[in-house]
């Protein structure tokens, strides 16, 4: 059972007003249990959580740098083990999407290759957030960041986003799941049995960015229900590479969801763009159909 | 003490197992070296009991060795060349993180061009890191400043990684007589590892924090002050290794027949040993040169340089790596030391890539110091440039 008391991530922090990954951590270690130590990649997470003398913090945390979580992890965790700590103490990795879908995949391929005991969260908010709103591999499609800008010539992202739990699959991870900040006891109980299981295992959890994606803060929850509603963010666990639960919905087109942001708006303004939308709307089909998400 | 002939990488890798490392983590890039290979077959003999971390790069190895030390283990790895560059970023990581990682390094040349040959450019590109470096001039040196490094590094007012370089292929593949020392004097002397604070559930600290310009430079300030604080305590543990192993390491600049000499030669690492054996040459022909080997880099003894040169005339230092469009690396710290001395400082830079550096080389640059040539890369062939 999710032990809901426990609060690890404080209040006091400097994350922006509605971020949807700070809500994330706080739910995230009271899946996590009380013997947690943290392994966070920079990012806004580990800037707005530490900025020296002061820290959020209430577990054990390290930071060392961008890309190199997965293998500070692969240390901790054979560290735990030589010492016999293992049994009680479990390492958990916090990287945001550039974090493990770009700058840090090669670490994390090796230690989910090595098969260290940890749980790796990814909190996907689809963009370098930190450093100014970039686009990442985690971009979705014709998201307007600040360098895959819309313009006259440009509908913003050109690439699909990065199917990285996949990939993780590939490498024979014992447990994967997706999650999101706005279905708060389905995150928790996810995070619970990624710790529980031996061997690497991976969430990524949407994370909705009041400040990057462009919509008032008070909506984050809202917005991360949406993204699920209409089909563009599935929710599922995948046990020894096997699909086992995935979140049904009675699926509504994507058009609310990308109204509902300033990152999309180019697609509506100043006239709707059918085709571009109709792109992102075959996108959320296709994922209807590979997970079986419609309630029928 | 018994002496077996054994090769430079192995006889290091025995050396680590005596120091008992709890977590070890390497990656073979090209050129690597026997040491990981060797604590690989100790660790499946199980004649060291410690988990050894195949990563998947060198960034990797170093990483995953923050991340052990963090957590309470003693580790070890070890690099070379390509290897520690890729490890850049980590290398910088870990000393700001004050964390007490021994790194072995069997020192070679940078790409490009591609080159699996010595010179120490490799740990030079390191100086500003904030690690300690060690340079060991043969293989029993390699193995005791390994011993050395650990007490050194542990020690909770120093609290710093080092490097522990010896040429690669002159050193880390070539077999010589050593002394490895027993398990019991090792432990006698290294101890167990205390970690002054590590990533523990039932004392929660955070490692690692973001400094903003209120801090910055007091943490860089900090750092500073105990790499050089790290000189007197390798001082005093290589005073206590002599005590216990019966080998003194209480100087970190060593002087060969230096007293006496009015032209000094200043190098690092195994071409002190042919330097000495042109030296008792040139001697014989009626020549005062002496020696003086800097055991150790970073800190930088200054202090123990200028006293050491005081008396010569002419001062010919030895660079087996270069700061291109400036001098080589120790040239540039020799003369910050002797500032003020008005004796004359030479640099020749020699041997990068695996250039082979005879007695009679050593000669010609004592010849080239007395006419006041220097500064100059010696020994380019000239026909192929």
């Amino acid at each position: 059972m999710v032990d809901r008391t426990i609060e690890n991530f404080d209040c006091g922090h400097r994350a922006c007003g509605g971020c949807g990954a700070s809500s994330a951590v706080r739910m995230i270690l009271k899946g996590a249990g009380k013997n947690v130590i943290v392994v966070n990649a920079t990012g806004c997470l580990e800037v707005f959580s530490t900025p020296y003398p002061e820290t959020a913090w209430k577990t054990p945390w390290i930071h060392s740098l961008f890309e190199n979580s997965s293998a500070v992890a692969s240390g901790i965790e054979a560290s735990l083990k030589k010492q016999g700590r293992l049994e009680k103490e479990k390492v958990l990795v916090f990287g945001g999407d550039g974090a493990t879908v770009d700058i840090g995949t090669q670490c994390i391929s090796g230690a989910f290759e090595r098969g260290h005991d940890f749980t790796y969260v990814c909190y996907d908010n689809e963009a370098y957030m930190n450093t100014g709103i970039q686009r990442s591999g985690s971009t979705p499609y014709d998201a307007d960041t600040t360098t895959s800008p819309a313009g006259v010539c440009s509908t913003g992202n050109k690439l699909p986003k990065k199917d990285f739990p996949q990939i993780i699959v590939a490498h024979g991870s014992p447990y994967v799941a997706t999650a999101t900040m706005a279905y708060p006891m389905d995150l928790m109980k996810k995070v619970e049995t990624a710790m529980k299981t031996k061997g690497p295992c991976y969430i990524q959890v949407h994370t909705p960015c009041c400040t990057g994606w462009g919509y008032d803060g008070a909506k984050t929850m809202e917005i991360g229900r949406m993204a699920v509603e209409c089909g563009l963010w599935v929710n599922y666990e995948i046990i020894d590479g096997k699909l086992t639960t995935v979140k049904k919905v009675k699926r509504v087109p994507v058009d609310d969801y990308l109204m509902a942001q300033k990152r999309f708006r180019h697609l509506f303004k100043p006239v709707r763009n059918d085709a571009e939308i109709a792109k992102i709307q075959a996108i959320a089909d296709k994922n209807a159909e590979k997970y079986g998400i419609d309630i029928e | 003490m018994t002496m077996e002939i054994m090769e430079g990488s192995i006889a290091v890798a025995e050396t680590v197992r005596l120091c008992r490392p709890q977590v070890i983590s390497a990656y073979p890039i090209t050129p690597q070296t026997h040491i990981v290979e060797g604590l690989a077959s100790i660790v499946a003999d199980g004649r060291l009991d410690a988990e050894y971390i195949c990563v998947e790069s060198e960034f990797s190895a170093l990483s995953a060795c923050i991340g052990a030390s963090a957590a309470g283990s003693r580790v070890y790895s070890a690099t070379t060349s390509q290897g520690l560059a890729l490890m850049t970023e980590v290398v910088f990581n870990a000393a700001g993180m004050r964390l007490p990682i021994v790194m072995g390094i069997a020192n070679r040349a940078i790409s490009a061009p591609l080159s699996i040959w010595n010179d120490q450019q490799d740990s030079i590109m390191m100086r500003d890191s904030g690690w300690i470096q060690l340079y060991a001039e043969d293989n029993q040196e390699a193995i005791d400043m390994h011993i050395l490094a650990y007490k050194v590094c542990e020690d909770h007012n120093i609290l710093l990684p080092a490097f522990v370089c010896f040429d690669g292929f002159i050193l880390s593949h070539v077999f010589e007589p050593i002394d490895i020392p027993s398990q019991e004097l090792v432990d006698k002397f290294v101890g167990p590892f205390t970690p002054y604070q590590k990533l523990d559930v039932n004392d929660p600290i955070s490692f690692g924090m973001y400094a903003t310009p209120e801090y910055y430079l007091e943490f860089r300030y900090e750092h500073d002050q105990a790499v050089k604080r790290a000189a007197e305590a390798i001082k005093k543990y290589g005073k206590e290794f002599g005590e216990i192993f019966g080998r003194d390491y209480s100087e970190l600049v060593v002087g060969y027949k230096l007293e006496d000499a009015d032209i000094a030669i200043v190098a690092m690492g195994s071409i002190c040993g042919t330097v000495k054996d042109a030296i008792d040459e040139m001697r014989a022909e009626g020549k005062k040169v002496g020696l003086l080997n800097l055991r150790c880099f970073r800190p930088f003894p200054s202090t123990d340089v200028a006293k050491a040169l005081a008396h010569v005339n002419t001062i010919a230092v030895l660079d087996k790596n270069v700061s291109l469009g400036a001098k080589g690396a120790v040239a540039i710290e020799i003369k910050e030391a002797c500032y003020g001395s008005n004796i004359p400082v030479y640099d020749y830079i020699l041997g990068l890539g695996g250039r082979d550096v005879r007695k009679k080389d050593i000669k010609k640059i004592v010849d080239l110091a007395e006419k006041g040539e220097g500064d100059m890369f010696y020994g380019l062939r000239e026909e192929v440039l």
